[in-house]
């Protein structure tokens, strides 16, 4: 014991890493595991650090640790926190990829050890072990773990040899980089060089590891825990559906594993404890395995000594918290020491038992993204994930899909292509088959549906036949469903085996709402379940539930006053992290204000799943059916008359999932809190929007929906181009188009009219202003705006793909007047309660509306960091029905902070083969950082180097500027010659430079006509960025390609390339102002006055004495208020 | 739903086409679908929380008189193993579960798990909500049951109560001897004659292995370890093993009631008297604490599955096992004066899950060291026995100090 009692007296604080901006690969789970982290070492009586430049997580909240940074993770920002804070510890197993990589460049940098800083968890010597392929091969063979033959290769030569001897495919797989980004599968020499080329490119140690191929083997994932005493468990263990070949990521998965006989199990689980030993990690752990379908043989893929996405859903599969144990484990806990949070019994030394299968079901973006590679490998695409929990892997299957949220889709989806005039498979679905892709599934099933054997399907996939014939079965209920009578057993089957009633109706011919009436009159309603750690072995006090169509029903109504969150499901483009930090902080608001909150969500990854975030958690769909479900339940035995009962649903923030929800739950009865679905309508609703508007005395930028090309023409003619067209009820910018000309806007409407045939197309004056954004509250009575944002890029762009600044800059006294004034009067004429979201466009001294939307927004995160309002805990107070004014607030816009903050946009264009990259009205960001500072300039620094768009003091870039682009460029281009870069330009774009009298290389566009060309630039490292601007459309078409490569070969090498002139100006600007003039403070060090305190003292409050309720959100998460450090500030208050 | 209180109209378990009805002691019933043998089970019924090794299971002689309802609902996947016996036959009286795979997938399977129970008469249900029969047994503790088919001409109210009624008169496991029944230890020898592992240590020893129902894995645990294993039966009396001329007894796990098993606990007293090295495991591990002069009883519901954590208390090591028992040996019970301790605790309820001696070669654990189903990493328990038996006088007690941490238990 003495051993322990000393580790945990010499940690008294530890610095923990976040991950950064949300991008594929590494998704909210980090913010998952940090969080749980930093609560966790609160316990242990450990002060805690964090670091992380996402403003949209929950562990950024002032409260969760104790201080917070929201600044670039670079090793000279975190030197500057630790020389201030000087922790004893770090903790780098809680930010993914990013934050071991973190840890290994501070400890080659010398921090830690000047510093005297520990590494807690992992040390220094396994990162290295489980990252450098070499070490790690001859680790695992040292102990007498088998790993594939494979050589590591620093140039294509080697790889090739290696694979003329082990014969074709080999896999390719960079060192040090996230997701497999970079990695591929050599099917012929020219395609191994291709892939051995990116990959070297991605590593940053510029090494990749080539290996055997082990496609169709199965693969297999165990998650590991160790302590400092030696106590191994394996807290779970999971298999894909989809076999090797495929990054467990983009996998479909199964846990526990299904396939595997005990003694496999057990194999696997023995050598994982072994390599965990070997390893000498204190904390948790993720081990995958290929293992061979017809022997026992196998190897060890991968060593993640870390928690990692796998870990996250282990956790959310198993209710074990591996991040919270992991966290306790570092400073020195032992697992028989921790409790076992969800039991309250027993301890974490144990291994969970699952009494139901979870299956998880990735989110692609390519509905997003419709010309991008829809192949699927080694290196992972997906941006999000669901998982769902059944007793039955049917069912389980099934209501993941449901989860995905894709347009409705069912496993009943096909494509037309996929059959003849016959019925019969075409080659196209077969081919869906055999290569991985996001549309197999459904694949699968229609092949199924024609009859095709088990045995053939699963020889062409490599899938087991086990999952298949659960499938096969899926459709042979879908065949009785359509031929037999609907009788109550066949009801019963069906619910059992996980059919919607959507679906049950379509099959069946009947309304959903038809068979949902028919299984009510015959008693087939689902029930809830717990998921306990232990099936039901010892009593469990969590909250944490699934339905399931069973005797027993686990999830007595709560009894009490209470809410239901809808969450916003699968993390996706357009709708991300920000989405779930709303709908944590609802739920919190909730519980503080003494009505317990109910959260439903799909997606394990988040905050919003830990079973501790919300009174009760229900992990389900978030359709009408399921919702309308969860309501009932709660509303208690003999509520058959509607919802009245049932608890009311908040449904403004979970994007635009739960307010699609908001019309058919109201229309079941449901009550919905905040905004009616009346108010909600008004804004969605094109027509009535308009006329609201204009009702209300507030601009919008001409325009007119057109349903015919006469109508379109007539009207761009009248309203004069460019216009900005759009079909109707399309969101997140789908398929929105900036258009020029008369030719362009033909092509357009035409392939509009078929994308949306029953609704018409939006056509708008496109104003090439300064776009303005606010997010503001309303009660009814008053409007409080916490602050105004700026675009930086011109509209046109997408809100979520610009930068947006805190406060806006720029605006006259009467400007910002006139944007409050129209807040006010939109919030009150469209009888808001609770957030929306405006977004403004200036053009030519003249103030427009461009979008109203009816809900929290993806600002909202941000923007409550930059001013200090908790957003979304006034915004659920409000619909609860406490006004602005009896919580201390006042109506206009709130003081404004003397700081800057920058939200910069962050993409992951790297992994999505052949998607353009330019930056259009189509949102294409998967994440965000914040740069916040005193200054302009040190804020936007800080945002782009944390973004990963700033570049070097001095270097070289690549310029090719579109003709109507080029007047604008000239001081831009001024500035960086005068910094002394070096300019490489395409012809035009060249002879503008060289008239300019600046030196510069001139590199030709055209790929086949000598070198170096632009790519050759770009690949050969010569530029360190691109600037890239588009043509008109009609101009585009022959030179889209060219820009196209050029935008492709900087993703993929990963050189910045700026598509907007605004962004490139910002970079230019801060780079002449000098890149580390910034400060690095924490939060609320940053703001000129105690939000709080300013609250409470407001001489504006309704109720003297009710100002001190409620600290904001600390209680609900466990965590303490933030204390402001005050003492080092210098001016303090408002 | 499928409730306990039947009747024709809709939602009814008959209406939703359960075949099956399995009748508790204390009333409750669990309506579902029958698959393999055709006709009645009546036994106690467990519940095992394993999620793999239902083969394992279902041939473990502990099961003799007992109904096992698997936790995992998701079960028959991987078909049925020639590798996976763990005796001759399965003991299970019957199996319930929630889901049945029709379509079992593996490279070694050689039958499907329905087929294998029918053809060892062993009838089972599914479609059963098993959570909710695992959360009664927890609440109300391990309980007799019937296990009986639905006939669709009689009343069902009818049907269910003559099972209830049945489910009372069902002869308690205490009043029976059942490893009389389960050892066979003529069986022991076909599954040893390969070791398992051959690039252990061999130590040449030969070890008396006393079959109370033995799973075969204890023997070929210690065959791998290089081990002559000499199967006896639970019968044996010290001259069998002293004419068995071995270096070390393993009393085996079994079925039952440890306190019938005077024989067997006879033989232990004459073990320790003789300082004969001795390992005690599950059943043996009572005998043996009954030997040294403690008191054994029921757990409310026992022990089965394989990821209880067991503490070890001289070393705080925590180890995963797996295990399979009804009844415990009473903390307190065992005396001072008999010189063995409790050396492990089970970290989830505090029961005894091992004892060692602090002078004689001698100790037992009340988990299963060899898995089958369950972890693999407690085989450390045959090598410290084959240690012990290799030193059986000269540093004996250094050797197993060292080993359990004894000298720091207080």
């Amino acid at each position: 014991m003495s051993r322990d009692g000393e580790l945990q007296s010499a940690i008294r604080k530890v610095l923990v890493i976040g991950s950064g901006p949300i991008v594929i690969g590494q998704a909210a789970e980090f913010d998952y595991a940090g969080t749980q982290a930093c609560k966790s070492l609160r316990e242990e009586g450990v002060s805690t650090v964090l670091v992380n430049s996402n403003p949209a997580t929950i562990m950024t909240d002032v409260g969760v640790a104790d201080a917070v940074y929201i600044e670039p993770a670079t090793v000279p920002v975190v030197e500057r926190i630790i020389e201030r804070e000087r922790p004893d510890g770090l903790l780098p197993t809680l930010g993914g990829q990013t934050g071991l990589n973190l840890a290994v460049e501070l400890a080659d940098a010398g921090v830690l050890e000047r510093y005297g800083v520990r590494l807690l968890g992992t040390p220094l010597s396994t990162i290295r072990q489980a990252e450098d392929r070499d070490l790690f091969k001859s680790l695992l063979l040292s102990i007498g773990e088998p790993v594939p033959e494979s050589v590591v290769a620093l140039d294509a030569r080697t790889a090739i040899e290696f694979a003329d001897q082990m014969g074709y495919p080999v896999i390719v797989r960079p060192g040090f980089t996230l997701g497999g980004t970079g990695g591929g599968i050599g099917q012929t020499e020219s395609e191994l060089r291709d892939v051995v080329d990116g990959g070297i490119a991605a590593s940053p140690i510029h090494q990749v590891l080539v290996e055997r191929s082990l496609i169709g083997w199965k693969e297999i994932e165990y998650e590991v825990m160790r302590d400092s005493a030696d106590n191994c468990i394996t807290v779970c263990n999971m298999e894909n559906f989809d076999p090797m070949g495929v990054h467990t990521g983009d996998s479909i998965v199964v846990a526990p594993s299904q396939t595997l006989s005990d003694f496999e199990y057990q194999m696997l689980r023995t050598a994982a404890i072994k390599i965990i030993r070997a390893l000498g990690i204190q904390g948790g752990c993720n081990i995958q395995y290929a293992l061979d379908p017809r022997s026992h043989a196998y190897y060890v893929i991968e060593v993640n000594p870390r928690v990692s996405r796998s870990s996250a859903l282990a956790s959310k599969a198993t209710g074990y918290p591996i991040a919270r144990v992991a966290a306790k484990i570092a400073v020195g806990r032992r697992l028989d020491e921790i409790p076992n949070a969800v039991t309250g019994q027993t301890t974490a030394a144990f291994e969970p038992a699952l009494d139901y299968l979870v299956v998880k079901v990735p989110r692609w973006p390519f509905d997003k993204f419709a010309s991008a590679d829809r192949t699927i490998n080694t290196q992972m695409k997906s941006t999000g994930e669901v998982m769902a929990i059944e007793r039955s892997f049917e069912a389980a299957l099934q209501k993941a899909v449901r989860s995905l949220e894709i347009g409705g889709r069912s496993l009943l989806w096909e494509e037309r292509s996929w059959s003849n005039a016959d019925g019969d498979l075409t080659g196209e679905a077969m081919e869906l088959i055999s290569r991985p892709n996001d549309l197999r599934l459904w694949a699968i099933a229609a092949a199924l549906r024609r009859n095709t054997g088990v045995e053939l399907i699963s020889q062409m996939s490599g899938i087991d036949p086990f999952f298949l014939h659960k499938m096969a079965d899926i459709v042979g209920l879908e065949r009785e469903l359509l031929r037999e009578p609907l009788t109550p057993s066949l009801m019963h089957r069906a619910k059992r085996m996980g059919f919607s009633d959507v679906q049950i109706g379509t099959l069946a011919d009947l309304l959903p709402d038809q068979v949902r009436g028919l299984r009510q009159s015959w008693g087939v309603r689902p029930v809830y379940k717990m998921v306990d750690t232990c099936a039901a072995e010892f009593a469990a006090a969590t909250p944490y539930f699934y339905s399931t169509y069973e005797v027993e029903n686990e999830a007595e109504p709560l009894g009490c006053e209470s809410a239901l969150v809808v969450g916003s499901g699968p993390i996706r483009i357009g709708q991300g992290i920000e989405f779930d930090y709303c709908s944590v902080r609802s739920a919190v608001a909730l519980q503080e204000a003494g009505t317990a909150s109910i959260m439903v969500n799909s997606n394990p990854e988040t905050v919003s799943t830990d079973f501790d975030a919300s009174t009760r958690l229900y992990f389900e769909p978030l359709d009408e059916e399921s919702v309308r479900d969860i309501l009932e339940n709660e509303a208690g035995e003999g509520t058959d008359d509607g919802l009245s009962a049932a608890p009311p649903i908040i449904v403004q923030f979970g994007g635009q999932t739960a307010i699609n929800l908001a019309e058919p739950l109201h229309r079941a009865g449901a009550r919905i809190l905040g905004s009616s679905v009346e108010a909600i309508d008004l804004a969605e609703d094109r027509e009535r929007f308009e006329n609201t508007l204009h009702r209300l005395d507030v601009a919008q930028p001409p325009g007119a929906s057109v349903r015919t090309v006469e109508e379109a023409l007539n009207t761009a003619e009248a309203i004069g181009y460019p216009v900005l067209v759009r079909p109707s009820y399309v969101l997140g910018g789908r398929a929105m188009e900036i258009v020029h000309n008369a030719t362009d806007l033909i092509r357009y409407v035409n392939a509009a009219t078929e994308l949306s045939r029953s609704h018409p197309v939006l056509i708008d004056k496109y104003l090439e202003g300064k776009e303005l954004e606010v997010d503001a509250i309303c009660d009814g009575d008053q409007v409080l705006i916490p602050g105004l944002m700026e675009h930086v890029e011109r509209a046109g762009v997408h809100s979520g793909d610009s930068m947006a600044v805190y406060p806006a800059f720029g605006l006259s006294r009467a400007e910002v007047q006139q944007v409050v004034d129209w807040t006010t009067r939109i919030g009150l004429g469209l009888e808001v309660r609770g957030l929306f979201n405006v977004q403004y466009v200036l053009f030519e001294k003249n103030l427009y509306v461009l979008e109203v939307n009816p809900r929290a927004s993806r600002t909202v995160p941000y923007l409550s960091k930059a001013t200090g309002v908790p957003i979304v805990t006034v915004g659920t107070r409000v619909m609860l029905g406490e006004s602005l004014a009896e919580q201390g607030y006042r109506g206009g816009l709130w003081p404004k902070q003397e700081l800057v903050a920058v939200k910069a946009p962050v993409f992951s264009m790297a992994k999505l083969a052949r998607v353009d990259t330019y930056l259009g009205p189509e949102m294409k960001s998967t994440g965000e950082v914040m740069g916040i500072d005193f200054t302009y300039r040190a804020a936007m620094t800080k945002a782009l180097i944390a973004a990963g768009l700033m570049l070097p003091r001095q270097g070289a870039l690549l310029v090719s500027i579109a003709d109507h682009d080029k007047a604008e460029s000239i001081p831009i281009i001024r500035t960086f010659a005068s910094l002394g870069y070096r300019l490489y330009a395409t012809e035009g774009t060249a002879g503008m430079i060289d008239a300019l009298g600046i030196p510069v290389v001139l590199t030709t566009k055209k790929l086949d006509e000598g070198h170096p060309n632009v790519l050759d630039v770009i690949v050969d490292g010569s530029v360190n960025g691109v600037v890239n601007t588009l043509e008109s459309v009609s101009a585009r078409r022959d030179q889209l390609r060219d820009g196209f490569e050029i935008r492709r070969a900087a993703a993929e090498r990963r050189v910045p390339c700026f598509t907007s002139l605004d962004t490139v100006r910002v970079v230019a600007d801060c780079l002449s102002a000098g890149s580390d003039a910034y400060e690095v403070r924490t939060v609320p060090e940053y703001w000129s006055f105690d939000p709080e305190e300013f609250r409470v003292s407001s001489s504006f409050r309704a109720a003297p004495g009710e100002g001190d309720r409620g600290v904001h959100g600390h209680q609900a998460l466990g965590i303490r208020p933030h204390e402001t450090r005050r003492s080092e500030l210098g001016t303090v208050g408002p | 739903m499928w409730t306990s209180a039947p009747s024709e109209s809709p939602g009814s378990p008959t209406h939703f086409g359960a075949d099956a009805c399995l009748a508790l002691e204390d009333g409750r019933v669990f309506f579902g679908r029958a698959f393999g043998a055709r006709g009645d089970a009546e036994a106690e019924v467990v519940f095992n929380t394993s999620m793999a090794g239902y083969q394992e299971i279902a041939t473990d002689p502990s099961y003799h008189g007992q109904m096992v309802v698997l936790t995992h609902p998701q079960v028959g996947n991987y078909g049925v193993q020639g590798e996976a016996t763990e005796s001759k036959r399965p003991w299970i009286a019957a199996l319930i579960v929630r889901d049945l795979a029709a379509a079992p997938s593996h490279w070694l399977a050689s039958g499907d798990l329905e087929s294998y129970l029918r053809a060892a008469g062993v009838p089972g249900i599914q479609e059963v909500d098993t959570r909710a029969l695992t959360r009664h047994l927890r609440t109300h503790g391990t309980m007799r049951a019937v296990l009986g088919r639905l006939d669709g001409g009689s009343p069902l109210p009818e049907q269910v109560d003559r099972l209830r009624d049945r489910a009372r008169r069902v002869t308690p496991l205490s009043e029976k001897n059942l490893v009389a029944e389960a050892s066979a230890p003529e069986s022991i020898a076909a599954a040893t004659r390969r070791p398992l592992d051959a690039k252990l240590i061999t130590l040449g020893t030969r070890i008396a292995l006393v079959d109370c129902g033995t799973k075969h894995n204890i023997a070929r645990s210690l065959a791998g370890r290089g081990a002559e294993v000499v199967p006896l039966p639970w019968t044996a009396d010290i001259s069998d093993v002293l004419g068995a001329r071995v270096g070390g007894v393993v009393l085996s796990n079994g079925p039952g009631d440890p306190e019938r098993m005077e024989a067997v606990t006879a033989l232990a007293r004459e073990l320790l008297r003789l300082t004969i090295p001795t390992l005690g495991i599950c059943l043996g591990h009572q005998v043996l604490g009954l030997a040294a002069g403690g008191s054994t009883s029921r757990l409310k519901f026992g022990h089965h599955g394989g990821n209880h954590p067991v503490l070890e208390r001289g070393t705080r090591r925590v180890h995963i096992t797996s295990q399979n028992h009804e009844f415990q040996v009473d903390a307190a019970s065992v005396p001072a004066a008999s010189g063995f301790l409790v050396s492990m605790v089970n970290l989830n309820d505090g029961s005894v899950e091992g004892l060692a001696h602090r002078e004689l070669p001698a100790f037992s654990v009340q988990y299963h060291p060899e898995g089958c189903p369950g972890p693999q990493d407690n085989q450390y328990v045959f090598e410290r026995f084959l240690n012990m038996v290799g030193h059986p006088t000269s540093g004996a007690d250094a050797l197993r100090i060292a080993d359990f941490g004894v000298r720091n238990v207080t």
